[in-house]
Order: structure tokens, then sequence, then C-alpha cells
């Protein structure tokens, strides 16, 4: 495996790690715009826009570009987070130009009105689809109570009223800013063609102008506090708690995300003998995500609603116990082999390392192979994450709740 | 050009009826292992939906030597990536984990075959952490549809949730568990298959001495009721309607079993597909809409679901069914043409993941009788016509539609589709 990187003059970044022996790649534009980056007047904007991609090129229409996709046989999608949004599509070795191309493609998008119109639809259609789902909305508000006013606050989906009032010219506006070449990385994993995706982006994305924009990063200050979200016809109540943990820039991540893993993974962690083993919950996890300027660890538990009061002592307990006594070398070593056979699995699908490749470079500038990455996990000592748990305790969080009132009261 | 591999799976059937099937992988890290117990829901006695699940549960609270605890601990510590299951047929357990380790982790699981300790003071556990799993559905409309779609179209007992129902759930006796598991856990009808890097002579070993002396069963006998096809809505206070449609296809070991599934290619494959164009790009209707082929022993199935809000949920049923009936009047060469290639990368990708290729063998040693390598697939597919296609829609057009909707208000369904539904 090696990993090449090259900058086209107008500012696109290329980084590509490459498998002679793999039998597919993975291709993406990675792209500086989520809903941080986003004015309060155009919330969901960067998803709305991702939908927008899809509908039309300057040489292609909508359905061109699908059937294009489709033609090669092409794994592809997008999604939108808080700090990126992703365009991407796994191929054959054969389709590499093509699926270049057609990613390009998206990324000079000329949104039709008629299209617009439609797509908005299927967005609010999307945001009903997530009202109807476990937790019915609640991981947004927590968001927005924890972040208090931080750009990493704000929903990715947007609301119904700020979606329905997004306007094209809005929107193309928003595009040029933030869909600049020198904003965006074009990352590609597998069995690449580095000289040729070299090539390949010169030609069409050579002529794209690069336009002076940067990202503003601020200090987290978290706001702490407890909230309902009431779901009357709820049967469950489903709780989630947010609390601040390193930066992706930080080097005690790595500690961050083996204490999720000895506090929060699905099966072996101290949530899950204390709440799904019991059967006192139906899930019970703890997530570690990174930002540029924030880290965050999302605790997540759903039960049944006469569990619920009982399970929330349960827990302030448990992370009290864990500010207390710390984790064990033995519950550190456990947590250690599960992230190293997780990244070796997932590390033999190319379109897999394709978004840790890309994220890490497009946030951070910064590039580990599976093999140092590893070692970064391995160098982690207990004393480390226990010295995390004082810097950054759990104990400290906002909370939301959702469910029927009754419970919760 | 990429080839696929079409050496056959290597196959060994112990005197117990076991089966042991083993696809090399050789440029892999990585070992990954399937195990199909023939003990699904389709067996749980008819006042005792969930007892699979619940005995599924049960099995992995410890076994052999092992506690609950150090069960999951020497696991974690091995390396070993594992989760359970439970469908209609089978209760599966699968693995992945360094090559190095897969006789340690087979190991384990043999235990969890053979003398799971099934430990009464956690059958509580146990069966509240299944009640929660039961009432979490209730919760999700599109989960409820999906359900309540199972529950009315496949035929009697493989129609059942396989998380069971609360009030069977809470009846469930630890004497039921023991007994569930002493019925249906036998090296007859069991499948294990394993996909990565191995040395055949030596797994088949391994795997002998674990596993060879574990005495046959007779398996249980099962009548099963087939169906016919119903609408039925479900009141529920959501956002918006979830629509669930099923109709009859052809099981796996049909011979025009990947016409079939290219007629759902046509609905369903990639984001120029007819739904997705005709539901979500043309009329804006919603954001989800797919449809699948499923297969199971003797009978396959088409499912098919949407979400939209109440107000347009009419028109997305009219379309979508529209669009199912207009099946018949054929597919054309260039759907056809883009299905193949993404079926031809579909098949390369599955050769990237080991997990996926031990559940592969499993499902078609299982319906088939024997392993599909991925290039007879491979040719199938390319062989495929319009023609050839366009023939199965004729002599099996979409029809016999059974349809669910949840949400605050029924839906009509469209004359013409009832009408079909007579013949």
């Amino acid at each position: 495996m090696t990993c090449l990187k090259h900058t086209l003059p107008n500012g696109l970044q290329l980084i590509a790690e490459c498998y002679s022996d793999a039998y597919t790649l993975g291709i993406g534009f990675f792209v500086r715009a989520g809903s941080r980056d986003e004015p309060a007047e155009l919330a969901g904007v960067s998803h709305f826009l991702e939908h927008m991609a899809f509908k039309g090129t300057p040489t292609m229409t909508a359905e061109e570009v699908n059937l294009a996709f489709d033609r090669i046989g092409a794994a592809y999608n997008a999604f939108t987070g808080e700090d990126a949004t992703v365009y991407f599509a796994a191929v054959l070795p054969e389709f590499q130009e093509a699926a270049c191309r057609l990613l390009a493609e998206l990324m000079r998008p000329v949104f039709p009105p008629d299209e617009f119109d439609r797509e908005k639809q299927v967005i609010l259609e999307e945001i009903r689809m997530y009202l109807d789902e476990p937790p019915f909305g609640a991981d947004d508000l927590c968001r927005a109570k924890f972040f208090a006013g931080h750009p990493l606050g704000r929903s990715v989906l947007g609301s119904t009223a700020s979606v329905e009032a997004i306007g094209v010219e809005q929107m193309r506006a928003y595009h040029r800013r933030r869909y600049a070449p020198n904003n965006m990385v074009l990352a590609a994993a597998g069995r690449v063609d580095f000289d040729a995706l070299v090539r390949q982006a010169e030609a069409f994305c050579g002529g794209w102008e690069s336009w002076d924009e940067d990202r503003m990063l601020h200090p987290l200050e978290p706001a702490y506090g407890f909230h309902l979200s009431p779901k009357p016809s709820a049967s469950h109540e489903y709780l989630i708690q947010m609390s601040e943990g390193p930066s992706g820039y930080s080097k005690e991540r790595f500690a961050a995300q083996l204490l999720a893993a000895v506090v929060g993974d699905d099966s072996g962690s101290r949530l899950f003998w204390e709440f799904v083993d019991s059967g006192l919950a139906d899930s019970a996890s703890l997530a570690f995500s990174e930002h540029e300027d924030a880290g965050v660890f999302t605790l997540t538990l759903s039960c049944a609603e006469e569990l619920f009061s009982d399970n929330l002592e349960r827990l302030r307990k448990l992370i009290r116990g864990l500010e207390t006594d710390g984790i064990t070398e033995e519950e550190l070593q456990r947590a250690k082999r599960k992230i190293f056979t997780r990244t070796v699995l997932a590390g033999e699908r190319p379109r897999n390392r394709l978004f840790s490749l890309g994220l890490e470079w497009l946030l951070f500038q910064s590039y580990q192979s599976v093999q140092e990455k590893l070692r970064l996990v391995e160098a982690v000592t207990l004393e480390d994450v226990n010295r995390l748990i004082q810097r950054y305790p759990l104990s400290c969080h906002a909370t939301v709740a959702a469910g029927s009132w009754e419970a919760i009261q | 050009m990429i080839s696929l591999p079409d050496r056959g799976t290597f196959v060994h059937r112990y005197p117990n009826g076991l089966v042991l099937l083993g696809e090399p992988m050789p440029w892999a890290e990585s070992a990954a292992f399937t195990i199909a117990v023939p003990a699904g829901s389709g067996w749980d006695p008819a006042d005792r939906s969930g007892l699979a699940s619940v005995t599924c549960e049960m099995c992995l609270r410890g076994a052999g030597e092992r506690d609950n605890r150090r069960f999951i601990s020497d696991l974690e510590s091995l390396g070993v990536e594992w989760s359970e299951s439970v469908s209609a047929f089978h209760i599966r357990f699968s693995g992945a984990c360094a090559a190095d380790v897969l006789p340690q982790a087979l190991e384990v699981f043999a235990d969890v075959l053979r003398r799971p300790r099934l430990p009464k003071d956690e059958l509580e556990n146990a069966r509240q952490g299944l009640l929660q799993d039961i009432l979490s559905v209730e919760d999700d409309p599109a989960d409820l549809a999906r359900r309540e779609l199972r529950r009315r179209f496949f035929p009697i007992p493989f129609n059942r949730p396989n998380e069971g129902e609360a009030d069977h759930v809470r009846a469930v006796t630890w004497a039921e568990v023991r007994e569930h598991y002493e019925r249906h856990f036998r090296p007859n009808g069991t499948i294990l298959g394993v996909a990565g890097k191995f040395d055949w002579e030596r797994l088949r070993g391994h795997v002998g001495d674990l596993l060879a002396d574990w005495p046959s069963r007779e398996p249980p006998a099962v009548v099963e009721t087939p169906r016919s096809a119903v609408v039925a809505h479900v009141d529920y206070p959501s956002q918006q309607t979830h629509i669930a449609v099923a109709y009859p296809s052809v099981p796996y070991d049909h011979p025009q079993y990947f016409e079939a599934v290219g007629t759902v290619g046509v609905l369903s494959g990639g984001m120029s597909a007819r739904l997705l164009t005709e539901i979500r790009d043309k009329r804006g209707l919603c954001y989800s809409v797919h449809a699948s082929h499923r297969v199971r022993p003797n009978m396959g199935a088409v499912l098919c679901y949407s979400g939209t809000t109440a107000e347009r949920a009419q028109e997305t049923l009219n379309v979508l069914l529209r669009e199912l009936m207009r099946l018949k009047e054929g597919v054309l060469e260039e759907e056809l043409d883009r299905l193949k290639s993404q079926y031809r990368t579909g098949l390369v990708m599955h050769q990237e993941s080991s997990a996926a290729r031990s559940a592969a063998v499993v499902t078609d040693w299982h319906l088939l009788g024997r392993t599909r390598p991925l290039a007879e697939i491979d040719q199938r597919v390319r062989e495929l016509t319009t023609t050839a296609l366009n023939r199965f829609l004729q002599e099996n057009p979409p029809q016999s539609f059974t349809i669910v909707t949840v949400g605050p208000q029924p839906l009509e369904v469209p004359r013409d589709v009832l009408e079909a539904h007579a013949t």
C-alpha cells in the first residue's frame, strides 16, 4: 500500500491509498461544507444542496446523472454532516475515470427551479421520516442545547420552516463559496491508478475557480442541563446525553475512543453489563466523535418507560463510579483488541478506508495508515484514559429525554 | 477485467449430518464464520412466539467452562467480532476475526451449540431484554409496517415476528427454553460456513474434533399453511404513512430465479430504477422507497416499502402499485444493461468481505443444497436477456398483493389492483 498526494494549481487536493491487490476502488469528493457553515436563515442548506447536486449539471440532466452512474455499476451516494459533505462511488477499476468524471459533474450543479421545488418536498419528507423514528428528533435537540450557540449545534437537516424558506439563489451563493476547489479534497482508496487520477482531476476540475473562504473555529462552551421532549405515543423513553471530549487535533482522541469502547460498546462494556445484559434497557451505548474545535461523547439509552427513572439513577452511579475509580488495565486491553479487530476488518474494504482518509485529510490535514493508527491506539496507557476521564467528566452533560410525559416527570 | 473465482467451495458432511463449507480467500487476513442452526422462530409453539429468540439469548449467557462474563471477555480478548440473529428458519451465530484465532473462536461457539449453560437465574434478564425489543418496534412505524406485512404474507408458521409476541415471551419458562434447545439444536440441519484465510484440511479436522460426535436428532415435522392476499391498515399517530407491499415470486432454486431478481432490479436497483424515478424524482412524493427480492425454501417474494406524509400517501400507493403492474409490459434493453453492471460490481465487492461470503455460502447450502460460485452467478447474469425477463414477467406478473399501511388514515387500493387479486 502506498499513500500518494497531489495538489492542483486551483487548490484542489488529491490523496489516495493505492493497493495493487484490491478488487475495487472507492473515490469521493469531500467538501468543507456542513451545517456548521450555515447562517441561521439557511439551516439545512448544505444537506439540501447535497440532494441538488444530483439534479442536473451543466452537461447532464438529473436523469442522465443517475443513468450514467448505474451504467458503470457504481455503488454511489452522498451524505452531509456538521463538518463536511461527501460524495462517493465504489466501482471496478476499469471505471475509475468515468466515476471521477461523474463525481466532478456533481460538484457543479445548475439548480433547475422545477427540480429545486420538487426536491424540497423530498427533503421535507426526510425530515418527517426522522420525526417518526426514535428518538423523534431528540438528538438534534440535545445537540442544540449542548453546543449552546456554537456552530456545531446546528441540525444537519434543518427544520421544516428553514428548508421551506431556502431559495435557489441563496443556495447558489452558498455553493459558490463552499464548493471552491481549495475547499475540498478528492480522495480515493483501493485499486487506484494515481497518475491517471491526477490527469483526470486536471481535466475535470482544473478549470474550477478557487475562492477565499475559510471556516471560523470557536472554542466550545457547552451548556449542561436536563430537557424534556414529549412524545405521548411512545412506549419507550429515549435518553441522549452529550458531554465534552478532546478535539480531532488532540493526541487524546485515541484515549477517548478507547474510553467509549470500555464504557459504551455494544457488548462487554460497562453500559452493556449494567443495562442490556440485565434486561433493563434494550440499548445503551457511548460513542465518541471528533470535530476541528471540539469532541463529543454521546451516550444513548432506550428502555421501557416504567424502568426509566431507576435507570437514570443507575446511570448516575455508573458514571460516578467511573470518575472515582477509573477503568482497569484489563478493560483497556480488551478495548484495544476490539478496535484492532474492527480496524483490520474494515480496512479490507476500500470504500471503508475512503471515508477516514478523505475526512481526516479535509478536516485535519492528517494522514495515518491503518498500521500507524493501530500503533497509536496501542500506545495509549491506563493513565492516559483515567486522566481523560478527569479532564472530560461524563457527569457534566446536556441531556434530552424523549418519551411520554408521565414517566419523565 | 477482474475475473471471479470459479472453483467450488470446499464441502464436508460429517456422519452426524453437520455440513462444513469452506470458501478460501487467501488474500484476506481475516476469517469469518456463520453457523446456522435449524431452530428459528418458525418452530416456536403457537402460544410461545419468541421462544427461539429467548433460547438464542440464553445460549449466549455462558457455555461449557465459561459463564456469561467470561464468554464475552474471552471472545473480546481473542478479538472476535460476533453477533447472533434469529430468522424464521435458523438461529445464526456469526463471527469474524484474525485468521490465526479462528480455531479458538470455533471452540467457543462449539460450546454454545453443545453445552450452553442456559442459566436459570438469567432467564428473567433475557426475557426483559427481549420484551424491550418487542416494544421498541411499536415506536417505529416503518418497522411495524414491515413486521405486520411479514405476518400477513408468509405462510404460517414462518410468518411470525422473530422477536416474538410480548404476552408469549412473558409466559416462557426455563423448561420450555431447555426443550427448544434440546429439540432443535442438532448437527443434522446445522450448516457451518467459513470464508477467508484458512487451511481446509486443518479446519475440517478441527471442526470434526469439536462437533463430529454431536449426536443427531430426528428433525421435527412442520406443516405450512399458505396465506392469501390481504389489505390491512394499522392506525398510528405518525407524521408519515408507512406503506409495505408484498407479492409472490420464485424461489432460489427456480430456473428463472435470476430473471425474477432482474425484474426487481428494474424496480429498485440503482438510482435510475423505476420506483425512485417515478415516486421520488418525478413527483417528490417521498424520501424512502425500495423493493427487494427475498427467498425462503420453496418460495420467493418481493417486498416493497415507502413512507410519505399522510396527504400524499394515497398517490404514493397508487404510483407504487401502478409501477408494479406495469412491469409485465416489459423491461428495456438499456435497463437490463445497467442492472448487469450493478450486479457485477456487487459480486466483485462481495469478494472483499469474508463475513459476507461465509453468510452467502450458508444461505446457498440451505436453499440449494450446494454453493453457487461467484463465477456461476456472474455467468448467469451476463446471459440474461430482455426476452427471458419479459417471458418471465408474462408468466409471473406481479399480482396478489398483500398491502399493509401504518399511519393516521387507511388508504384505498385502486380497483384494477383488486381485480388483479381476483385473477
